[in-house]
């Protein structure tokens, strides 16, 4: 029973990661309708920025804030530069676009730093009271998680600036009649999931270990926790993260072994688009011929 | 003169609608576009607020706004109420309603606003935390129409504001767009169907052929001319 509340437990701290990830692609296909193939190494290339700089010699917690302001700008310079001229292009079009983002950040990032696996800190500590069911890294990632969380939530639903992203990604058209300036809401869109990627590639980095590829399995569970909730509902995708992620941890602890992990991400996948295509909580959309 | 139009031609791709149409609207005043299916008129909106290509020449309080974008003729006091109503559908209808006060900078003014649109339209009061995508569609029209006012606009460009709406709600909504013209001063463009309506709220009015301005007069001397009557009226 411990041991399996302790997966449970480890599975939350992993999912909540998932989550962060997911609502990052949850946001930009809410803008979009395009799923970003390049969230992941987005957010791995802004846990390398970290590295470097806790490396040279910054603490932890302004290396974090400043490789997220670092991220951020990043993102809308992303947009600006590389997705806008590509913004009425054919659907394929975008997302070669958005692959070879994927394959020339991996690409910069491993020829700058390497291929090697390096270790990545973790800001909390390394013993406490509650350490029989969970490590302090896992509990402090999802206390970080559910901040990050709360305080998009807040924006989206409580500033005038979040309505106005929320109408742009709607409603483009009547958006510009109100006078939003719909370009640099979605830039402001890919800058914010950048910045909540970065979040998300800071806390898994401890867990995972830092190297190019190693965003890879994570975005696929990523991928699997937007679908399960579904791909329009940012709601859902933070349960959706938790459920894989705790699907995940179990399965693998206890039914299918730690090597067929992965699968699970894949069956659910799968699973989802067969038979929800539309997710737990997304909208099913019906087209009128 | 607050909108000048001097030569207007705009299109859809290869479609050439409008063929330098030159008309004004005076400060104050409420100016009807009427004409048939097709004749341009949406067109007209359209290209004021660049959502279509356009050339030829726009001034607004004597400011040229043909090369500018859309938000930024937004931002200087023009506010569409769009073919279809332009409705944030998931979002709710006071949400809707903030959006239409997006730009302005007294922010401070924004709640007495909203209160003073369900003052206006007492349904949307009512609706104030439904989503707008549930509201019937006279509601969204109302909306719509509330949405702009948000923007504490100085001219409105109202298209079709009684589509799909009973004629009682027609009557009503047509009173609302006088006394607001009356108390606020706000000026109007009105593209309007129901060409009998338009020139009884109008004070001046264009007619639209194929792309072109056919005649121009007051409301009153268009409603007595004998070929309008027959064309336009009805009777």
């Amino acid at each position: 029973m411990e041991a399996f509340l302790h997966q449970v437990l480890a599975g939350l701290a992993t999912g909540g990661i998932y989550a962060s990830l997911a609502l990052a692609l949850v946001m930009i296909y809410q803008a979009t309708h395009l799923v970003n193939f390049a969230q992941g190494e987005m957010a791995m290339a802004s846990t390398y920025i970290a590295w470097s700089l806790i490396n040279a010699g910054m603490p932890y917690w302004p290396a974090f804030l400043l490789t997220v302001a670092i991220s951020f700008v990043a993102g809308i310079l992303i947009e600006r530069i590389v997705i806008r001229p590509v913004e009425n292009a054919p659907v394929l079009g975008v997302v070669t676009v958005f692959i070879g983002l994927l394959v020339i950040l991996n690409s910069i990032t491993g020829w700058i730093f390497t291929y090697t696996i390096k270790a990545f800190p973790s800001p909390f500590p390394k013993e406490m009271a509650l350490g029989r069911y969970m490590s302090p890294h896992e509990l402090g990632a999802i206390g970080v998680t559910l901040l990050v969380l709360v305080a998009l939530y807040v924006f989206f639903r409580f500033t005038p600036l979040g309505l106005a992203m929320r109408a742009a990604a709607q409603n483009p058209a009547s958006s510009r009649l109100v006078g939003i300036r719909v370009g640099w809401m979605l830039a402001l869109g890919w800058g914010l999931a950048a910045a909540v990627g970065a979040v998300a590639g800071m806390m898994v980095a401890p867990i995972v270990y830092l190297d190019p590829n190693m965003m890879g399995g994570i975005l696929l569970y990523a991928f699997a926790a937007a679908l399960v909730g579904g791909i329009d509902s940012p709601a859902g995708a933070v349960i959706g993260g938790l459920v894989v992620g705790v699907l995940e941890n179990v399965l693998g602890a206890f039914v299918i072994g730690n090597e067929l992990k992965l699968s699970v991400a894949l069956v659910l996948i799968v699973g989802v688009l067969l038979f929800k295509p539309s997710g737990f909580f997304g909208k099913v959309h019906v087209t009128r011929v | 003169m607050l909108l000048e139009v001097k030569k207007l031609h705009a299109g859809y791709g290869q479609t050439r609608v409008l063929h330098g149409m030159d008309f004004a609207i005076e400060k104050g005043s409420i100016t009807a576009l009427l004409g048939a299916n097709g004749a341009g008129k949406t067109t007209t909106l359209r290209a004021l607020c660049a959502m279509v290509r356009t050339q030829g020449e726009i001034y607004f309080e004597g400011r040229r706004i043909d090369a500018r974008s859309t938000e930024d003729i937004v931002r200087l006091g023009v506010a569409h109420v769009p073919e279809g109503r332009g409705t944030f559908l998931n979002l709710s209808t006071e949400e809707n309603l903030r959006l239409g006060g997006y730009t302005r900078r007294d922010r401070k003014a924004l709640d007495a606003d909203l209160e003073r649109m369900f003052g206006y339209f007492p349904r949307l009061r009512e609706r104030r935390r439904q989503q707008a995508g549930t509201l019937s569609g006279g509601e969204q029209q109302m909306l719509a129409v509330s949405r702009a006012l948000m923007l504490a606009p100085k001219l409105m460009l109202l298209d079709e504001p009684s589509f799909g709406l009973a004629p009682l709600l027609v009557r009503e909504l047509f009173g609302i767009l006088r006394a607001i013209n009356e108390r606020e001063q706000v000026s109007m463009l009105l593209v309007e169907q129901n060409a009998a309506m338009a020139l009884d709220l109008a004070d001046h009015a264009y007619l639209v052929e194929t792309g072109r301005i056919v005649r121009s007069g007051s409301a009153q001397a268009l409603q007595r001319d004998d070929s309008v009557r027959k064309a336009y009226l009805g009777y």
